[in-house]
Order: C-alpha cells, then structure tokens, then sequence
C-alpha cells in the first residue's frame, strides 16, 4: 500500500465546499417544502444497517453494497437505498392501524468504491414512499408529486419513462409457457441487449404471428399510443391486466395536468423481481444516467407486514447536474468594524438578521487583506474609528 | 442540444466501413471524412456530430452519455460490461474472438496463463469451461506472449487468422463471432426518440440488404 497524501480522501468519496452546498441545500429545500405540502412526512433512519435484513432486502445487487463488521461479527452494510430502511421501520412500527402512510426522506446513501470517475460511492437521495394503499390513484399520485417536485427545484427539461413489471413477463409466459425461455429473453432486455433479443425469439420455434408479438415489445414506447398498441399484443391475464392499469394512469396523470413530462415504456424491467407493477425512470436531457426511479413493489412483506408501497428516489448529484448553471448569487454583505464602535456594529447587524439579511461581522484587525476580503461580499459597511460620524 | 446527435466512432479498422455505411443510409458525410486528424467533424446540414474515439473507449463515451450513439465492437461490449443500448447489428468488421497458441502444447497444470486484450471476457470464458487461469493484459501484438514464453494461451480477436499463421500460431478454440454493434445511451435513447428512431430504421434497411 502506498503512503497516503493528506489531501486524500477514500475513493469514491467527494467534499461539498461551500458554495455547492448553497445550490444543494437549495434544491433540496424546494423538493422537500413540495413533499411537505403535499402532506408526506419526513423521517430518518440508521446510516448502519444489517446485511442480513436490510442489506439482503435492498434492490441494490449485493456486489454494490459497501459492508462492515461490528463487534460481534454481524455483517452491517451502510445503507444503500433508503426504501429498505422505509419498509423495515413501516413494517415494525407505522402500519399497525392498517391505513395509507405518506413518507419522505432524504439521506446520503452508499454504494461499493468502484475505480471509474462519476460513479460516487456515497450521494445524496431524496424520496418518497406511499405505503399501505393499492389504487392507481397512489401511483399517479406519486408520479404527480415527482414531476411537481422537480419542477419546484426549477428542472424543465425532464422526462419519466413509465413501464410495468408484469407486462413483458407476462407476454413471454402466454407466448413461451416456460419460465426458463421467458427468463432467457428477459435477461437480455434487462441487459438492454436488442441484437440478442432478436436472434433468441428468431431461435425459438414459434408462430410468425408470436415471433412478431415478441419483437413489437422493442418498439412499445413513446405516448398514450403505446397503450393501445401494447393491448394489440397481450391476452387476458396479469398482462392485460398491467395496460389497464398504465390506462387509469394515463387518465389520473392528465387530470393532474403533467403529462407533458410523461411516456410509456414497456421495455423497462428491473433487474431482479423488485418492482411488482407500474415502475418508472427519470431523464434529463443534458445528464447520461437517469437522475430517479421509482415504482411500486411488495418489499414490506419481507419484513413480516402484507403491504405493498409505491415510491421514488431522485439522485441530488445528478439533479444538480441536470440544472448546470452557475453558483448560486452570494448576497451576503458584511459589517466591518473597529473596536470602538463594536456595540453599533452589533446593533446594525441584529437589526439587519432581523430582516433576514445574510451579514458578517468582522473585526478589522483580523482582516490582513482588505480589499481581497471585501471583494468576497455583496456589500461592505465600514465602522471604524473613535468617533460616530454625525 | 436535443437536435444535434452525438455519434462516438471508432478509429482505425472499423470506421472506413462505418462511413460507407452511414453513406449508403444517406447521410451525407464530407469529404473530409476520409482523411482527417480532427478529433470532432461537425455535419450541422444533417444535425449530427461525431467524435472519432479508440474502439475500445467507444462504450465508456456511450455510456456517460458524452455521445448519444456509437458504433462499437461486440468484443467491446463483452468486455467493458456497458449500460447501453445494444439496438443493432451492423454486421461489418466481422471476425472472432479466439483462443490461440503454439501448436502441440498443452496449459501449464499448475498456472496456466492467458496473455489478451481482454482480461474479462477470458476470464469468463475459462470459468465457464472449468478452468481458473492466471491473466496477464497486454494492450498490442499479443500473439507474443506465447512465442516468448510469457503465457501458455493467448485471447484475442482473429479475422484472417494470417497474423497466427504467420507467427506459427493455431487457433484452439473459438469463442465467440464478433461485429459492429449501434449502441445508445438509455438516456438518449428516450429523450431523443425520434433521431435515433429515424437513424436506427434507416442503418436497419441498409444492414438487411447485405
């Protein structure tokens, strides 16, 4: 191992300086007075948590978590989602008189270090879940609070990119019958991998008729005609069952007046059976990765309570990213002053606190360069001297 | 920048045949594009800027998302385990991955060793065959690592098998074909549908008729 440089710090790890932490904690305010408004409540949980429970609940790959022991050899993971934690809190303590819970958090949340730049192993999440209610009007609702939350934090590029996780699942089972050829195929549209997909319905011994069924699920995305073209190609079942519902979701998003920010996809699956139904990824124009996700999933079962919850995380480094611009405008002003006069400094600077005026108050003798000094601020005010000025 | 696609090229081998191509699915690319050391050709008349990369960087620009779309080697994508769109086959720079080394000789029992190219796939490969073998990486002219008793094996990609043949190399085992793949990056693939939509069905045409 080589000797480290003080500068260092552990890989994958970055300092908020100060004027980042200005434009973060901004951002974070706007999402989060939306959420409140929107009557969600917030809460914290353990940055520690279990591997066993937590960790092996966690949609999060276990290669992804970042692990520690404690002292008695239990295996703990910093927590790398905060849905886990939700569901383990919601299931021990919060669904005891069986009605709708409306929760929200934001939280820093760890990944295992990986060596490529722009893969943080610690970032900052903020989300909701709704637990405990099963319409659709929950999962529109939900969405609904996403786009108004982004909004608010002054994001207008955006795009959620809505999918179902029965449907593709459902189509490969009515047309295949096994779960081994249905898994095979799901596996390379998890992989994103369109060329196999291709070649492996083009193996299968099927009609022309189902090939094609199988081939137009590249091709469901884009509006609300993405619904009726999926109808085309599913029979009755879970599947149909999954379109009707993205229908009523359609209807509840356009009366919620946000469809401008929203499409269909139904070659969106997660990776393992995390999602249970309608499920959703958020695109910035100007950022590669999605800046949140969500969905509905059974996660709280795992944790001993028959629930099912719907919820999203938006990825706060990514968000910032997605707004670019410039620092955010320092309106800070300062008082500098001599001894002498520091009670009317004092004075001066309460009554400018008061008025919810960002001041400094400096004594001119710490100060070496003054001019570098009062360049930091919007505005100097000098009490110097023995003397008021009348 | 919604208007403008990104496309992410690879140098060398494999981009004469992907200009012809874009060509035949009637893009009109300048003349400049034959013979240029630029690093990004601008083409505004058709909304569409290019980045000229090393093959095996393609996907990382792909997948960051600095370029929208890119033409990739399947061998790449093995190999760097990408979060991209895979949409098409171009079916152009064709040739196989292999593994290859000096005729009659069999793999150390102890620690067999495989000099390549691509750590990644060669590891997954002896894995799935049962076997664990030591990795040595080497970035070119990997065909040396056996003639100089640096490794027992070597992995890399074989097109004519001209070079093997001309270094008293064979061929052992073939692994996998490899060709040029249309890889999108999942953002861009749905914030800019219609583009890559449009450019995907008219690289499609051209590719079935081959």
């Amino acid at each position: 191992m080589s000797r480290l440089f003080m500068f260092e710090k552990p890989l994958g790890m970055r300092d908020t300086l100060p004027s980042l932490y200005e434009k973060k904690h901004r951002v974070r305010t706007q999402m989060a007075d939306t959420m409140r408004e929107w009557g969600y409540e917030f809460i914290e949980t353990p940055t520690l948590e279990y591997y066993e429970t937590v960790g092996a609940a966690s949609a999060i790959n276990d290669a992804q978590l970042f692990k520690l022991l404690d002292k008695d050899g239990h295996t703990l993971v910093l927590r790398p989602d905060m849905t886990a934690p939700i569901a383990r809190v919601a299931a021990s303590k919060l669904l005891d008189d069986n009605l709708p819970v409306r929760l929200a958090y934001t939280a820093n949340v760890f990944r295992a270090q990986q060596r490529e730049g722009g893969r943080p192993a610690e970032f900052e999440q903020i989300g909701i879940e709704f637990i405990n209610d099963q319409t659709v009007s929950c999962d529109a609702e939900v969405i609904a609070l996403l786009i108004s939350s982004l909004k608010q934090a002054g994001l207008t590029e955006f795009q959620v990119s809505i999918g179902h996780a029965e449907f593709a699942q459902d189509l490969f089972m009515q047309i295949l019958g096994t779960n081994g050829r249905a898994t095979s195929l799901r596996k390379f549209l998890y992989e994103k991998n369109y060329v196999g997909y291709r070649d492996q319905v083009n193996s299968f011994q099927l009609s022309t008729i189902d090939k094609q069924r199988l081939l137009k699920l590249l091709q469901l995305r884009g509006n609300g005609e993405v619904i009726g073209n999926a109808l085309d190609i599913i029979e009755n079942d879970k599947g149909k069952q999954a379109i009707l519902e993205l229908q009523e979701l359609w209807e509840i998003i356009k009366d919620y007046g946000v469809e401008e920010h929203v499409k269909f996809d139904l070659s969106i699956v997660s990776h393992m059976s995390y999602y249970s139904g309608i499920l959703y990824e958020v695109y910035a124009g100007n950022v590669g990765f999605p800046i949140g996700n969500g969905g509905r999933y059974s996660l709280i079962e795992k944790f001993g309570k028959k629930a099912t919850a719907t919820g999203f995380a938006v990825r706060v480094d990514m968000l910032l990213e997605a707004l670019g611009g410039g620092l955010v405008e320092d309106t800070t002003n300062c008082i500098l002053f001599s001894p002498e006069r520091r009670k009317e400094a004092f004075e001066l600077a309460q009554k400018r606190h008061e008025q919810g005026i960002k001041t400094v108050l400096q004594d001119i003798n710490g100060v070496k360069d003054l001019d570098a000094f009062t360049k930091k601020f919007a505005d100097t005010t000098y009490l110097i001297g023995g003397r008021k000025d009348d | 920048m919604t208007n403008v696609l990104t496309i992410a090229m690879p140098k060398g081998r494999i981009f004469e045949e992907a200009v012809e191509l874009l060509r035949q699915a009637g893009y009109k690319l300048p003349p400049e594009f034959d013979d240029n050391r630029k690093l990004i050709i601008e083409v505004p008349e058709e909304g569409l800027r290019f980045i000229l990369a090393k093959p095996m960087d393609v996907a990382t620009y792909v997948e960051h998302g600095v370029a929208d779309v890119g033409i990739a080697g399947k061998d790449v994508l093995l190999e760097e385990e990408r979060d991209v769109y895979e949409l098409l086959d171009l079916k152009i720079s064709s040739c196989y991955l292999a593994v290859a080394g000096l005729p009659n000789t069999k793999m150390n029992e102890v620690a067999p060793r495989v000099a390549t190219k691509y750590p990644n796939v060669a590891e997954a490969y002896f894995r799935e065959q049962g076997e664990q073998v030591e990795i040595i990486k080497l970035n070119g002219s990997i065909e040396l690592a056996p003639l100089i008793g640096l490794s027992d094996r070597i992995v890399d990609i074989v097109s004519t098998g001209r070079t093997l043949k001309e270094n008293g190399l064979v061929e052992y085992e073939r692994i996998q074909d490899v060709t040029s793949r249309l890889i999108v990056n999942p953002v861009s693939y749905r914030i800019k549908d219609r583009k890559i939509d449009e450019l995907v069905e008219r690289l499609h045409e051209v590719v079935e008729v081959l």
